[in-house]
């Protein structure tokens, strides 16, 4: 299921032009990062994608409904959405009925929804507290039970706002591992992210933006490996794409992997 | 001389099981700049609470041991006393902006009202500590209408204004870019040049390595390392239990394995790493460009 973005422009209420001609086309099964400095469009970008906000101008396609041509509840079917905080969208009194209520929601029967909830929750590790409040886990884990919860509602489209903020480096691996999972399925992942590290490591296609509009869109090498321009937005090149380019490598290098490659050469 | 001291201490939040502190020993000297690190649930909220008297006066529980700062005990003061001494920004800053005020300014002066500034006083090192963080546009703002970074600014502020003997930070930059991140590190790297005793609970690793004078590394309630940050960010025992680290370090680690990494010691910096790497390549003209 392709989106399809066509020069969107969005104002708020208090005039401030958030976003300021945005095309864009994301293929079925792409996982695209989004960087930039705060204020440069991001959320409100993401929030397009299933119909929180509505274009001041423009369209935005999900497949072949139009969001101005649908409900939120309706776009929820296609689009799931983790928030940046998860105690701004969890309310339940147990993980379990937390992670079952959306795909209880979009109409599954009991057997789906079980499917679904225990193939989340194992995805996220939490299996075991399926009876827990979410409220009686710590903050790390909330950030899980948020995952579940919409992963569970089996969209082919998922966006993630800044999933690791606050995180320890052990649930950065969690929620990476999420990600590859989602991605081995088909899914199409957009995540928001400050972290370049975990954005270097995890994505194929980064996009820079920096007031209302696209600054740099491509492979995640040829993004970032543009230092000067990212600097623009105030994004640093991640740490091993900066080492890389210090030592001299003629390609850029994210990861360990690639970064260990370009030393034996 | 050290200004803080905690003997063998260790706390039960109430109605648990588990200490969440097991026999902490730590001192930290005045002016000195000490950073706290650690996975989620290791302690280190625990910890600034403990040193800013909120373990045990404000959470009660049962706490062990002795916790001193600038010669007076906690479990003989009362919170009001030591708020004076210790200033602690919280994680979340959402727990700690009053709700009472409905300006930025006033925000920011609520404490020095508690303790009866003169008002000139007041305007003054509201402006003053604003200045220094770097909000002083948003003076006349709600604290609810800004964003997340903006606001553990304020709260950043609102204990600056207060001029404590010591500083406790957990994770001041949770939620701010990286632009925002530079910038309060910068006030606070520029606190601690100037005498400030500093103790910051804080994930990111790199910025620690470039600022700390030391860095105590909590596991489970415990520390396990105590040291310079060259040494305790390095140490293979950090990467074994899982502790976040620079990319630079693990990265250097698994070049050591396959032989590619000759120093003794890994980099924790980008400049250590191409110091070290660089003995690896060959000269770039050797390199056939």
């Amino acid at each position: 299921m392709n989106i399809e973005i066509s020069n969107l422009h969005f104002a708020y209420p208090t005039g401030v032009q958030a976003l300021r001609g945005i095309s864009l086309t994301i293929e079925s099964g792409e996982q695209v990062a989004i960087v930039g400095q705060n204020g440069a469009g991001k959320t409100t970008l993401v929030k397009h994608l299933n119909g929180l906000l509505q274009p001041t101008s423009g369209t935005v396609q999900i497949g072949d409904w139009n969001t101005k041509e649908h409900s939120v509840a309706k776009m929820a079917r296609r689009v799931g959405y983790v928030f940046q905080n998860p105690d701004d969208q969890l309310f339940s009194k147990n993980v379990g009925i937390e992670v079952a209520f959306g795909p209880r929601n979009l109409g599954m029967n009991a057997e789906q929804v079980q499917r679904q909830v225990n193939e989340a929750l194992a995805m996220t590790e939490l299996s075991d507290k399926t009876e827990t409040n979410p409220y009686d886990l710590s903050a790390t884990w909330r950030k899980m039970v948020a995952l579940a919860s919409v992963i569970a509602m089996d969209t082919d489209i998922v966006i993630f706002d800044e999933p690791t903020t606050g995180q320890d480096a052990a649930n950065i691996a969690r929620i990476a591992n999420v990600i590859k999972v989602l991605r081995e399925r088909g899914k199409t992942v957009i995540t928001i992210t400050h972290d370049i590290d975990f954005c270097g490591e995890n994505f194929a296609r980064v996009i820079a933006m920096s007031q209302g509009r696209i600054l740099l869109d491509g492979k995640a090498n040829d993004v970032l490996g543009q230092e000067d321009v990212l600097a623009t937005t105030y994004v640093d090149p991640p740490q091993l794409t900066r080492l890389g380019k210090r030592l001299g490598f003629k390609e850029t290098v994210r990861n360990e992997e690639e970064f260990l490659a370009g030393l034996k050469k | 001389m050290a200004i803080v001291e905690l003997k063998n201490v260790t706390y039960k939040y109430p109605l648990t099981d588990t200490p969440v502190l097991k026999n902490i020993n730590a001192q930290v000297n005045e002016g000195e700049f000490v950073a706290v690190i650690g996975p989620n649930g290791a302690g280190k909220s625990t910890l600034c609470y403990t040193v800013a008297g909120f373990v045990p006066h404000f959470f009660k529980g049962e706490i062990t041991g002795a916790v001193e700062v600038a010669g007076s005990e906690s479990s003989k003061s009362n919170l009001h006393e030591w708020v004076l001494n210790v200033g602690l920004a919280f994680q979340n800053p959402f727990n700690q902006i009053s709700g009472a005020k409905y300006t930025v300014f006033e925000e920011i002066a609520f404490g020095l009202e508690n303790i009866g500034v003169p008002r000139e006083e007041m305007i003054q090192r509201v402006n003053d500590a604003m200045k220094l963080t770097g909000i002083s546009e948003l003076a006349d703002r709600s604290p609810y209408s800004l964003s997340g970074g903006q606001q553990q600014r304020v709260a950043l502020t609102s204990i600056l204004v207060m001029r404590p003997k010591v500083l406790v930070l957990d994770e001041p930059t949770s939620q701010m870019d990286p632009i925002g991140t530079r910038e309060v590190f910068g006030v606070i790297r520029a606190l601690a040049e100037k005498g400030m005793t500093v103790i910051l609970a804080e994930h990111k690793v790199e910025w620690i390595a470039n600022f700390a004078d030391r860095v105590v590394a909590l596991h489970e309630g415990e520390i396990i390392a105590d040291g310079k940050p060259s040494d305790v960010l390095t140490s293979d025992l950090l990467a074994e239990k899982g502790f976040g680290l620079s990319r630079y370090t693990s990265v250097a680690r698994k070049a050591k394995a396959m032989g590619m990494w000759q120093k003794e010691r890994l980099p924790v910096t980008l400049d250590e790493a191409v110091e070290g790497f660089t003995l690896t390549l060959p000269s770039p003209k050797g390199r056939g460009e």
